[in-house]
């Protein structure tokens, strides 16, 4: 079994309008100098040994990301 | 006209959607997610509600349902079917429209009485309306703004399909205040308003609603 992780992050030129409410809530709760938050998704997949690269990047790209919106990296950790 | 309406889990507007296709003097055959199964319908209406949850986004899953697999056959041949709310989230997601429904710019949920343009009355479902009239109808959505690249909103403009557009403001941070698009060929037609709630001014705040179930009608008449 290997681990795999994908992350996947609205496109720079799509509006996130949860990143920049997190963004404005920390100088509220007194933190300052984050200048900018993007909020995206992170999949932690336990994957059989025989699953290839190009079927995860398949799963990535036509599932758990929408490429209309998000872009998507795919990598293997050590678990 | 038999026209069926899918029920997903977690869908909530199937209910008023087969009173609008009855109100059209329709026959309305409710749908199953799990079937591959189109019970032989002359139209499909994908309805609102939170398919599976929303779980990962909105319609990314349903999409994958049985029946969704024999909705995109018959679409792309050229049968009429209407995506409502988060039926349109799940015809984007199905790519039978292009680009895809976000989170509402100011995050709130919006629930209101929403003007509307009729900005294409060729289509399928908007023969009943004259080019430019401006109907009211419940819009009820957190997750509304229509995104697509400059390259899609160029050619959704240029081929005037866009189908609906927001007047009086802009509730969701939509491109182009768009509210509904149409496919090419104009049988498929998505909008995140709610016309199958406004069919009857004694439930719903107007009847303008009525008109795109009326436009099916004469199109499967004519057909």
């Amino acid at each position: 079994m290997a681990r795999v992780v994908v992350d996947v992050m609205p496109k720079p030129e799509i509006l996130d309008p949860q990143g920049q409410a997190v963004a404005n809530a920390l100088p509220r709760l007194g933190f300052a100098g984050v200048t900018a938050v993007r909020q995206g998704k992170h999949f932690e997949l336990e994957v059989a040994d025989d699953v290839d690269d190009a079927t995860l990047a398949k799963i990535a790209e036509s599932f758990l990301a929408n490429p209309v919106i998000e872009d998507w990296t795919v990598r293997r950790v050590e678990a | 006209m038999r026209v069926g309406v899918i029920t997903f889990p977690g869908t909530l507007d199937d209910v008023d959607a087969q009173r609008a296709v009855r109100y059209a003097d329709g026959e309305a055959v409710p749908l199953w997610h799990g079937d591959h199964d189109l019970k032989g319908v002359d139209a499909v209406i994908v309805p609102g509600g939170f398919s599976y949850g929303d779980y990962l986004r909105c319609g990314a899953i349903a999409r994958f349902a049985p029946v969704m697999q024999e909705v995109i056959e018959v679409a792309n041949k050229g049968m009429p079917v209407l995506g409502i709310c988060n039926g349109f989230q799940i015809l984007a997601e199905a790519h039978l429209l292009p680009g895809a429904l976000v989170r509402n710019h100011k995050l709130h949920f919006v629930c209101r009485d929403q003007w509307l343009k009729v900005e294409n009355n060729s289509t399928a479902w908007t023969t009943r309306y004259d080019k430019g009239a401006e109907i009211l109808v419940p819009l009820k959505s957190g997750e509304g703004g229509y995104q697509a690249d400059e390259e899609t909103l160029k050619e959704l403009e240029g081929e005037s399909r866009v189908a609906f557009r927001y007047v009086g403001g802009n509730p969701n941070g939509s491109r182009n205040d768009i509210a509904g698009i149409t496919n090419a060929r104009g049988n498929v037609v998505g909008l995140m308003p709610h016309p199958e709630h406004a069919i009857d001014a004694l439930t719903g705040p107007t009847d303008d609603g009525l008109g795109m179930f009326l436009s099916l009608l004469d199109t499967l008449v004519k057909a």
